[in-house]
């Protein structure tokens, strides 16, 4: 039982990276058009500035 | 529970009509323009391209991008640029644009409730994951210390978690409770803290059952039903309440013999306005200078133009169509025919909002019976105890998060996210609520004949009649006036004659010189031609006169929206405000046989609440002012987004596109999310049959919980998807 005190911070700690992640995420406005982000990798034309 | 309280984002439309044109006059002048368009065709990823490189391609325009989901664009230009502009630009690329009230851009692109709430159920899903990882460990039967460890930790987790996400429904349910009234949230708030604070003493005394995970999951599920729900209704009301028509808020005042553009708002009764040929008349007022035609098509149904010139009235709404007109303005703003309509619609908007949802009727039913069931738990378990406090709070403590409306609380998002969808995508937006369970209930489609089943454009018919020189001098002299009529007729591709010295008359029509002797086109008395029935443009032309008549274009869809509503077998009725000839065709046209021709605003209305006397519920479709207090009036109302600014307001769902096909599609949908929704609440209460003695009885295991709790959400979600 030992091997808890590693694997319960260890999932712990990833759960918490994969919140942080989701935060970024968010503040980054990702989730504002996703319809439009998942056509956008299909647009025909390439950009070599893509817009912000 | 969010979709229990569907609050009318808008209860008074004229309050909201004013501030929207208040706030359209103030940027009147923009510093920097950041232009918002609808673009209720969009749908791929070629469209998003074409728009964006024809806009960028334009002079003036830094940036345009477009979002898909919400389909729209906005773009980032100088101050010259004008949205007229761009829609016009976006025409000639294939796209239907229409303008939206950038002034509320910041407020729906940051769109702080829905980030709000999914910052909260991303933190419920993170606590969820971690907290279920380690019940399965007890549920499987770790003991003692082990045990003891896991509920610290799930606390440790779950504790903060509840009272973080959990926000939401404790500040609604208190809301409520202040108001007396015993929502969906009090029940959900109670079980929450309830299920908590029992965990955490059964923790603390070394107890065997911790229902950390279900409140975490509760909480989860519940706030994934309120984002659903909050995500559709925020989509809805960005694009239908914003539609703003750009004519309306602005008018050009002639002041000390200098012309300026002011808001409306600083137009004072006495100001001469002036308005253009092709604009719309900002206020109600009496001509004073020039004369022209007037299409008072938007607010009396009628297809015809009327004459205007010194000394008449016109009303705001109207559109100038010829000449330029100097007007005295009588009344402005609020005072104005206009808003004099809207504030009628705000008067009968209120007995829409009486309509009580499924969701109202289910939570109704729902919320007494649950708070019955735990206390009577509660007593029964004291008495058959002897007064075991920790046992009898326990047991109820289970009945309450059993019963905790997981799946009522999705069951009416779920399928309504899915249905306004599936809308949004044939060009719908559904702006109210509860508009879809009551255009499910629909059984007599009403239609307005002007603007909603024609596109108010006209079309001259039986050409071929004509003599091949008089076609020609008319197509000559069509071809210098921008009148409706005249345009149409120009543009039939139709060789014209040389006809030279072409001079328009406002307001009566076309002359020029055609082998030396006067022809003329235009109206009839003008040409000295005996009028028709119908719509019709007169040529005077050696002596004898020619009529050119014309009907209106018909929408596109409009047929078969017709043929498909008939074929639900839904009643339909024509009423129209314009002269008999022209609906008693359309009406034969489109195989309608109940119609009624030259039909005024009230009547519209009074035809309508009969017809919902007689026990019918009725879909009122219609775009002008006089039908406005018909689409009020009416059980559910569809407006095309071309419509005015007040009927737009009144009615639950907005048409985006041109095509009106939509509207039978939208019928049938409706009535398959009905039917979805109370499915949903069937399995809902199958699962609850089942759990809910178990848990009365003390069997409710945190396991059971569990899992009742996930299926029956899940099983919920999938069945709202089954949606075609």
């Amino acid at each position: 039982m030992d091997i808890l005190t590693y694997l319960i911070p260890a999932s712990l700690i990833l759960g918490g990276v994969g919140l942080a992640a989701f935060f970024w995420a968010l503040k980054d406005r990702q989730f504002d058009d996703p319809q439009g982000d998942a056509n956008r990798i299909l647009k025909p034309d390439w950009e070599d500035h893509p817009k912000p | 529970m969010a979709c229990l309280d569907h609050a009318t984002p808008m209860a008074c439309p004229a309050c909201a009509v004013v501030p929207s044109a208040e706030r359209l006059a103030a940027m009147a002048v923009p510093q920097q323009a950041r232009l918002m368009l609808s673009l209720p065709t969009a749908h791929c990823a070629a469209c998003m391209s074409v728009v964006e490189g024809g806009l960028e391609a334009e002079p003036g325009v830094r940036s345009a991008r477009v979002n898909l989901t919400l389909r729209r664009v906005s773009v980032d230009a100088d101050d010259g640029v004008t949205a007229a502009r761009l829609i016009s630009v976006l025409a000639k690329l294939g796209f239907e644009a229409h303008e939206l009230d950038a002034g509320l851009l910041s407020a729906t692109e940051t769109d702080r409730q829905g980030q709000d709430l999914l910052m909260r159920l991303g933190v419920a899903g993170f606590a969820m994951m971690n907290v279920m990882l380690l019940s399965v460990a007890v549920w499987s039967g770790a003991e003692d210390a082990t045990r003891q460890m896991f509920h610290w930790i799930s606390a440790i987790i779950a504790l903060p978690t509840v009272a973080f996400a959990g926000q939401p429904f404790f500040r609604s349910a208190w809301a409520s409770l202040k108001a007396r009234r015993l929502g969906m949230d009090v029940p959900i708030s109670l079980a929450l803290i309830l299920a908590s604070g029992m965990s955490l003493f059964e923790t603390l005394m070394g107890g065997e059952h911790a229902y950390f995970d279900a409140a975490v999951s509760l909480t989860f599920f519940l706030l994934a039903g309120r984002y659903l729900d909050h995500r559709t209704r925020a989509v809805a009301r960005s694009a239908a309440e914003e539609l703003a028509a750009l004519e309306v808020p602005r008018a050009s005042v002639l002041r000390g013999g200098v012309e300026a553009v002011l808001p409306l708002a600083d137009v004072a009764v006495g100001d001469l306005v002036r308005v253009r040929p092709g604009g719309r008349m900002p206020v109600d007022g009496v001509v004073t200078d020039g004369s022209s035609e007037v299409d008072r098509s938007l607010l009396t149904g009628e297809s015809l133009p009327c004459y205007a010139g010194p000394g008449s009235m016109v009303s705001a709404g109207e559109v100038n169509l010829t000449g330029p007109l100097t007007l005295r303005v009588v009344a402005a703003g609020r005072d104005s025919s206009l808003h004099r309509m809207a504030d009628l619609v705000a008067v009968a908007e209120s007995a829409k909002t009486r309509y009580t949802s499924l969701a109202e009727r289910a939570a109704r039913l729902y919320s007494p019976l649950v708070h019955i069931l735990s206390f009577s738990a509660f007593g029964f378990w004291m008495w058959q105890t002897g007064g075991d406090v920790r046992f009898a709070i326990n047991i109820s403590a289970a009945v309450l998060i059993i019963t905790c409306p997981c799946a009522l609380g999705l069951a009416v998002p779920a399928v309504v996210t899915a249905a306004s969808g599936k809308l949004f995508r044939k060009g719908l937006l559904i702006k109210h609520g509860t508009a879809l369970e009551r255009l499910a209930e629909v059984d007599t489609v009403v239609f307005d004949k002007t603007g909603t089943l024609t596109l108010g454009r006209p079309e001259p018919v039986g050409l071929a009649d004509h003599a091949p020189d008089a076609l020609a001098v008319a197509v000559a002299l069509a071809g210098a006036s921008s009148h409706p009529l005249a345009s149409a007729l120009a543009g039939q591709g139709i060789r014209p004659a040389t006809v030279t010295g072409l001079r328009e008359v406002p307001g009566y029509g076309v002359e020029g010189q055609w082998l030396g002797r006067t022809v003329r086109l235009g109206r009839a008395d003008w040409v000295g031609a005996p009028p028709l029935a119908v719509t019709a443009t007169y040529l005077a032309l050696n002596g004898t006169t020619h009529a050119f008549a014309f009907t209106d274009r018909l929408r596109p869809g409009a047929d078969v929206a017709v043929a498909a509503l008939l074929a639900q077998g839904k009643r339909i009725i024509l009423l129209s405000g314009d002269a008999g000839g022209a609906v008693a065709e359309m009406a034969a046209r489109l195989g309608i046989t109940d119609w009624t021709a030259g039909a005024l605003p009230a009547q519209k209305a009074a035809r309508v609440a009969e017809l919902t006397a007689q026990g019918h519920k009725v879909l009122m479709v219609g775009d002008g002012l006089n039908d406005t207090a018909a689409l009020v009036a009416a059980h559910v109302s569809i407006s095309p987004a071309s419509a005015l600014d007040a009927a737009r307001v009144a009615s639950d769902i907005v048409l985006l596109g041109q095509d009106m096909a939509p509207i039978a599609d939208a019928v049938r949908i409706a009535g398959q999310a009905r039917r979805r929704i109370k499915e949903n609440f069937a399995i809902s209460a199958i699962y609850n049959v089942v759990a809910v003695p178990l848990a009365l009885v003390g069997l409710a295991t945190p396991l059971a919980a569990a899992l009742a709790m996930s299926l029956s959400s899940v099983t919920v979600s999938l069945n709202a998807l089954r949606l075609r």
